[in-house]
């Protein structure tokens, strides 16, 4: 579950992380309200706006803008609030269609009043899977797209490993301000920084930080200009007050529908939608349509309960994408009975009316044979197969 | 012969007395397997599925002779469950749960360096050698005795390559399911090498999927190590970047972790890698010359 800026730096200023101050704002008279309140709290001149979406690269399509004064800030807020802000990240890129910005964020501006004196870093936080603990990754390289900076300058890349049972040591932390060659107050300041960031990731349970720019200001502190965090799904039981940070206007609304009937979905651009039990030969079923002469048009597993309730729900939405033309239903029955899905195809086709689409249905595994007997004798025009190979030579006939 | 699990184990299911524990724990009764009893804190005494209840692992080693456990427990006590398991003593863990924080494995993981006991999972559908011992939420029935010996990340997909295996005309050695997060307790190259050092497997199928390097440091392992044929297959091929497949771990980060990046390292080191998960069986057979 990926955070706003704002709401990642809330959550980093709760374990003592120095950030931008900001508010947010959804309207230009609520972004007025906001730089008053900011210019209060923090005395800066200038404010900056920030587009609120769940996307990297704002500043390159225009999300995020300087203000010098009361004019500027409402007319940037009132421009960047409803945009369709395309960025790098965005679905379809530069050239998609973006995505809405609903809401603002006005930030300080932490670079007056020596922009010169100011310098930037990259930190990030996440785990390596290879060896199975925590990184902290950081350069002096800041500001910039860090997969760049790894491919031309590595050794500009550092990582400190962060052992799980001892947690982060202070010589890990003063190693990291060392190597990022800070001094005095700021070094002072990095060490506190990067305790409490770590602090927070593993309080939070998150999977990725990442703070580009964390900026040494003129007067030599270290605040989080920016921040991504990631949490993991798996750990929201024990964070509910993070869980209701959930931002679903960010997710595609098919998909927040989907997993509202316990549906893993996620939609593709193809033309034959599946319906699979189990991830990866939910995975499977897409390279096997791709194979076939097809384009998958969406991943969707149905879980280990997959009922006739459940089958159905997932045939609505599979069927509300107009570019699907076939579906294929590939069920490896385990703990779930074959019959009990063959009906629910059945019951789903009769309740939904008319189905143009062919459908596909491949059920293997326990009670297989009963299924395909209700299947045969619906009198539905379902083709069916019981060889994951048969399956794939039908998709090839209908669409190939 | 087989690996990790076999007739003579001894077994026993944390969350023995919970819904899934129960399901499953029937399940691999009547499948023959020798469990000899479970584990529910506080309800140690009673007897279930005709099997005596511990309160602690420690005790069901001591009184059973326990050396292997399936573990059911919720995903927000299996990171102490296993762990415990480890602390008494179990020498095989194998975790079904899904959904565990990933923090909490990184924990296990480093906890676990000090025992000397093997970890397979979390989140996969357990280990199982036909005809001998089914520990896992696996479908006995479409296994069959034999020498094939099979590694996969995924539940279903596993079952699917099983059910070819065994209509090509092929059983099975041992089956490991290691699981679909993105820290499992056995990697695919230390299954791999389990059954390559078991003498009566006689091929591999190595079964990945998108995210992370594991199928690439098997792939080094049978280049260097490899005495037995391998097939291989990874799903995802047409998987978008940045999107979290189903399983937790199954995620493109980079260039490297990509399906096709993977299969072309397999195919280098001398893997007999499928484009299409229908052909697993059938490449097997073809290669054995069956």
């Amino acid at each position: 579950m990926n955070l706003h800026e704002y709401q990642g730096k809330e959550l980093l200023k709760s374990y003592g992380v120095a950030i931008q101050e900001g508010l947010v704002a959804t309207t230009a008279d609520e972004a007025v309200e906001a730089f008053k309140n900011l210019q209060e709290q923090t005395g800066t001149d200038f404010a900056v706006v920030k587009a609120q979406i769940h996307a990297g690269g704002r500043g390159k399509g225009g999300g995020v803008k300087l203000a010098k004064n009361m004019d500027e800030l409402k007319e940037h807020a009132g421009n960047i609030i409803g945009m369709m802000l395309k960025t790098p990240q965005t679905p379809g890129g530069l050239n998609g269609p973006g995505k809405l910005v609903r809401k603002v964020l006005i930030a300080e501006d932490v670079y007056a009043p020596d922009f010169d004196a100011c310098k930037e870093y990259y930190v990030s936080i996440l785990m390596d899977r290879e060896r199975k603990c925590n990184v902290i990754i950081y350069s002096t390289e800041g500001g910039m797209n860090i997969e760049e900076v790894a491919e031309e300058t590595p050794h500009l890349v550092h990582k400190e490993y962060i052992d799980p049972l001892l947690g982060l040591m202070p010589f890990q932390a003063r190693k990291v301000a060392f190597n990022l060659g800070l001094s005095g107050q700021a070094f002072k300041d990095m060490t506190k920084f990067i305790t409490n960031l770590y602090k927070a990731f593993v309080g939070a349970d998150a999977s990725l930080f990442e703070i580009n720019p964390c900026l040494k200001t003129g007067d030599d502190r270290i605040v989080a200009v920016d921040c991504k965090v990631t949490l993991d799904d798996n750990s929201l039981f024990r964070h509910k007050d993070l869980a209701e940070l959930r931002d679903t206007d960010e997710e595609d609304p098919t998909e927040v529908e989907a997993k509202s009937f316990g549906l893993n979905f996620i939609n593709l651009d193809g033309n034959v939608g599946c319906m699979v039990n189990g991830a990866g030969l939910a995975m499977s079923t897409m390279d096997i349509i791709k194979l076939s002469g097809g384009e998958p048009a969406n991943f969707l597993d149905v879980g280990g309960t997959a009922d006739a309730a459940r089958v159905e729900q997932a045939f609505r939405i599979i069927l509300r994408d107009p570019k699907v033309e076939a579906i294929l239903i590939n069920i490896f029955g385990g703990i779930v009975r074959c019959d009990r899905v063959a009906q629910g195809v059945v019951d789903a086709y009769k309740n939904i009316g008319d189905i143009k689409v062919p459908i596909i249905v491949r059920l293997q595994g326990t009670n297989a044979d009963i299924a395909k007997t209700i299947i045969d004798e619906s009198g539905l025009s379902v083709h069916s197969a019981i060889l994951l190979q048969e399956a794939a030579d039908l998709v090839k006939e209908v669409v190939g | 012969m087989s690996v990790l699990v076999n007739k003579d184990s001894r077994i026993i299911v944390q969350g023995f007395t919970g819904k899934e524990g129960t399901f499953h724990a029937t399940q691999m009764l009547e499948y023959g397997t020798n469990v000899v009893g479970g584990v529910t804190p506080g309800k140690g005494g009673m007897t279930h599925l005709d099997k005596p209840v511990f309160n602690t692992v420690a005790e069901a080693v001591d009184k059973a002779g326990a050396n292997t456990s399936v573990i059911f427990v919720p995903p927000p006590f299996a990171a102490d469950a296993i762990m415990e398991a480890a602390e008494a003593g179990i020498n095989v863990i194998i975790c079904i749960t899904e959904g565990i924080p990933v923090q909490d494995m990184v924990k296990v993981k480093a906890y676990l360096n000090n025992y000397d006991c093997r970890l397979v999972g979390p989140n996969c559908p357990g280990v199982i050698t036909p005809e001998e011992a089914k520990c896992g939420i696996m479908p006995g029935f479409i296994h069959r005795k034999g020498k094939i010996g099979i590694v996969s990340r995924s539940g279903t997909l596993t079952y699917e390559a099983v059910d070819q295996v065994t209509k090509a005309g092929m059983g099975q050695s041992t089956c490991i399911g290691i699981g679909g997060d993105p820290i499992v307790g056995t990697t695919t190259k230390e299954a791999v090498e389990l059954l390559m050092n078991d003498p009566e497997t006689e091929g591999i199928i190595m079964i990945g999927e998108i995210g992370g390097s594991m199928e690439a440091d098997a792939a080094h392992y049978v280049k260097e190590h490899g005495t037995k044929p391998v097939v291989g297959f990874i799903a995802g091929q047409t998987a978008p970047k940045g999107r979290t497949m189903g399983h937790a771990g199954a995620i493109i980060g980079g260039s490297d972790d990509t399906a096709e990046a993977k299969m072309k390292i397999m195919r280098e080191c001398g893997i007999h890698v499928v484009n299409s998960p229908a052909q697993i069986g059938a490449t097997m057979a073809e290669v054995l010359g069956k």
